[in-house]
């Protein structure tokens, strides 16, 4: 991780309320440029919602979400779309469109965002589909591929625009030991080669010993626990040491 | 007196309840409106992305329009055989069998036959458009195209729209000459009238040009009124299908949202088409 860059994405008391329940309160945390944090938290804790935040999906109700300089609740819709041009999100189902085939899943971001020429398309699907390990998958639809291979064309649809800002909902849910120890290589590879800042939201110790350089502990809304990789997993937060059972 | 004062209290109370509820309906009503209103907007103002959406166009004129043809001749003939029956056994007691031609026609060709599309398109199409768009919402796939940057509208609604706005007279035209054949088979074999006299009629009924369009009227009239019926029924059950929520209890709410609001509005549309256009 490059050390003490200026942050890409940072969340300054972000509250959420969906009817009476009050989802965060008061969340805030930031993300540097190039780096990977892994957000750990019980059910329900806000994990996802705020990832939603993060790429613009849900706006707070009170409390400010800035990626790059710009606040996503005072962003313009042609701005909005720009700076979602940079992000990918990894869904925790894949959420792949079922009535396209993977390759054409893989290209429509392409399709309807760049220039690129069909060939150029092709290629970079092909060389995507290859990095998550599938490359025979490219002509068969998502009800013909397992929960496993829906995540990871969900995870090369993500990587095929090239973003800068990587958002992973639970990328090993799902995965077998071996398939998930190759993702989680490639996000690391991802953070390190092409300094892609990654927010990796996951349960599994092995894939954030992995994958992130930092991790916070979400409770109750709020980041009650940041600390690096190294000192994570031998907490004093009797909190976090209840639900690491340590 | 303390217990009048208190049933009067509680009226007061439950009446006020009443109101909060009723404008908490309308105010949902208006906001449902609303967004139809404007993602019919955003697709007029998107028709030029027509020939990128080719694909999901041609698609949707196929399972629109192909695979409902036999559910279209089957009503619509039923229909055409119960107006004929109903009106003759009427006509009958005056004489005027010989007229049920032309009540047949004219009913099938401004009425009927546009708005027995549209309810077989609403049952039919729209719930499966509704269906379709909410189990993508429920499952995270619209979420996905804006996190793409790919616009919904465009993708999604414009060509399930055009297609049902384009497909729509066709098979009101199939609706309309099976509707009337089967009127003819029923004059000519229950009420004695005779097949050609019948046709003559009917065809003559029809031929009244328009003012402004030289051609026939109510068959143009009938026509114009499927291609708007045909985009209501498309612009609702998408409008239904991109505001599910909750998983498959919110499909299935969506989907019968779908058809009760899309037959609703081809009502009131229908009223008043036919007053704009039958006004003089």
């Amino acid at each position: 991780m490059p050390p003490d860059t200026e942050p890409l994405i940072r969340l300054e008391g972000v509250h959420k309320s969906f009817g009476d329940q009050h989802i965060l309160r008061g969340l805030s945390f930031d993300v540097r440029r190039g780096q990977c944090l892994g957000v750990m938290g019980g059910s329900g804790s806000g994990k996802s919602v705020t990832l939603r935040h993060v790429i613009g999906l849900l706006q707070p109700d009170a409390g400010r979400i800035v990626v790059d300089g710009q606040d996503m609740a005072q962003t313009s819709e042609a701005d909005l779309a720009a700076l979602r041009r940079r992000m990918g999100y990894v869904f925790q189902e894949g959420a792949l469109i079922d009535w396209l085939t993977v390759a054409e899943n893989l290209a429509l971001p392409l399709q309807e965002t760049t220039n690129l020429q069909p060939a150029e398309i092709s290629d970079r699907v092909a060389h995507t589909l290859g990095l998550v390990h599938i490359p025979d998958s490219a002509d068969k639809f998502p009800n013909q591929i397992s929960g496993g291979m829906k995540k990871r064309v969900g995870l090369a649809r993500a990587l095929i625009t090239e973003p800068e800002i990587v958002l992973y909902d639970e990328p090993n849910a799902g995965l077998d030991p071996r398939i998930a120890r190759s993702i989680n290589a490639l996000i690391r590879e991802l953070s390190d080669t092409l300094e892609v800042t990654s927010l990796v939201v996951e349960h599994r110790i092995d894939c954030l010993k992995a994958v992130a350089d930092e991790v916070i502990f979400m409770h109750a809304g709020v980041a009650l626990v940041r600390e690096p990789i190294e000192t994570f997993f031998d907490p004093d937060e009797p909190k976090l040491k209840e639900f690491l059972g340590v | 007196m303390d217990s009048t004062s208190d049933i009067l209290t509680l009226a007061f109370g439950a009446s006020v309840l009443y109101l909060l509820y009723q404008m908490r309906s309308f105010r949902k009503f208006l906001g449902a409106a609303g967004f139809r209103i404007e993602l019919g907007i955003k697709v007029l103002r998107r028709l030029h992305h027509l020939p990128k959406r080719r694909r999901w166009f041609l698609d949707q004129l196929f399972t629109s329009g192909i695979m409902n043809v036999h559910v279209v001749l089957l009503v619509g003939l039923f229909v055409g055989m119960i107006l004929s029956l109903q009106m003759g056994i009427e006509l009958a007691r005056y004489g005027q069998q010989d007229q049920i031609g032309v009540i047949v026609a004219a009913s099938m060709a401004r009425e009927m036959g546009p708005f027995i599309t549209a309810v077989i398109l609403a049952a039919t199409v729209g719930s499966a458009l509704a269906a379709e768009l909410g189990t993508m919402s429920v499952a995270d796939e619209l979420s996905a195209l804006e996190v793409l940057s790919v616009d919904r509208v465009s993708f999604l609604v414009l060509p399930r729209v055009v297609a049902l706005a384009i497909i729509a007279p066709f098979l009101t035209v199939l609706c309309n000459a099976i509707g009337i054949l089967g009127g003819g088979f029923v004059a000519d074999s229950q009420l004695h009238v005779g097949w050609s006299l019948y046709m003559d009629s009917a065809i003559e009924a029809l031929r009244t040009t328009g003012e402004f369009v030289q051609l026939p009227k109510d068959v143009f009239a009938g026509l114009f009124k499927a291609s708007v019926f045909g985009g209501i029924v498309a612009i609702i059950s998408c409008s239904c299908g991109l505001k599910a929520k909750g998983g498959a209890l919110g499909v299935g709410r969506a989907t019968s949202h779908a058809v009760r609001d899309s037959i609703i509005a081809v009502i009131v549309a229908n009223y008043f088409l036919t007053w704009i256009l039958y006004q003089n």
